[in-house]
């Protein structure tokens, strides 16, 4: 007799049971949607999610930010997602290695520093001679504009 | 100390202040930084803070080239020069003859740019030619 008062409620437990096992399990979309809210501040970046892995694409700034952004996208739905499939690229910086390009553009740069002399090799501008403090930012300013590998001012007297 | 540490002031501030098409990256031990400014003021303080870290910028490990997006054709630019007249050539290069003056303060309509060191400008006077970019600021 006992037993039988008790089925209902054995029922009620296992509905139950079945109810919350199917809640706790995450889908694509709702992962999809916490990756996003994550990702947000870089709109750049899309998020793919199938069978629990997440594909991130598009385009950072940095390596730094490539490695933070994996990151921040587990942390959404650490226990939902599978792995990550991180596919954001690091944009190439541009680099003028053109030794000629640049000797004629150092040319132009430089000119109104009578005292300074600059030479070129390898994409490396090296500087010698003196500054005065108050222009050595235009200098400086002037030779990165150009892109070159390097700005070496080692050599360089700042007066 | 890493680059990336070193100038770490640098770094939060480029990143914070609205660059567009951000670059940052330490290339054979160069830190190598691209964008455009939205503002002269805000290139300026990204220098103000690299020559705080780096006073004139002679330990020569980082190339820095910020454009400023307002510098575009139609606009005003002033001269920037630290006390002298701005040259105003007829062709892009100081190879061209001078064929005008602006001067120090002096605001000028920037025309279009020929390349990134050569702008095509126009004086109050109607004087036109190519100035050295570097000395143009644009104006807010």
């Amino acid at each position: 007799m006992k037993l039988k008062q008790f089925i209902p409620l054995l029922m009620l437990v296992f509905c139950f049971a079945l109810v919350t096992s199917c809640k706790s399990k995450v889908s694509d979309a709702d992962i999809k949607a916490k990756v996003e809210t994550a990702m947000s501040p870089n709109p750049t970046v899309m998020v793919d999610v199938k069978d629990g892995v997440v594909t991130l694409t598009g385009d950072v700034q940095t390596d730094e930010d490539k490695r933070n952004l994996e990151n921040a996208a587990k942390a959404a739905e650490p226990k939902a997602i599978k792995s990550i499939v991180n596919n954001l690229t690091v944009a190439p910086i541009e680099i003028n290695t053109d030794d000629a390009d640049l000797t004629a553009k150092v040319v132009d740069a430089t000119k109104d520093f009578p005292n300074v002399k600059a030479t070129v090799a390898d994409g490396v501008i090296t500087v010698t001679g003196e500054v005065e403090q108050a222009r050595v930012q235009t200098l400086k300013m002037s030779l990165d504009a150009l892109n070159p590998k390097k700005v070496d001012f080692t050599g360089l007297q700042v007066k | 100390m890493s680059l990336t540490t070193k100038y770490q002031a640098l770094i939060a501030e480029a990143k914070s202040a609205g660059i567009d098409d951000l670059q940052i990256a330490e290339i054979d031990g160069v830190l190598q930084i691209r964008g455009t400014a939205p503002s002269a003021d805000v290139k300026n303080k990204l220098w103000d803070i690299y020559n705080q870290i780096d006073p004139n910028f002679l330990s020569s490990d980082v190339v820095m080239n910020v454009d400023v997006s307002t510098a575009v054709a139609g606009s005003k630019v002033r001269v920037i020069t630290n006390n002298s007249n701005l040259n105003i050539r007829k062709g892009p290069g100081t190879d061209q003859p001078i064929i005008g003056k602006a001067a120090k303060d002096e605001i000028i309509n920037l025309i279009s740019r020929a390349n990134d060191q050569w702008w095509l400008v126009r004086t109050e006077d109607g004087e036109e030619g190519y100035c050295y970019a570097q000395y143009l600021e644009p104006v807010e």
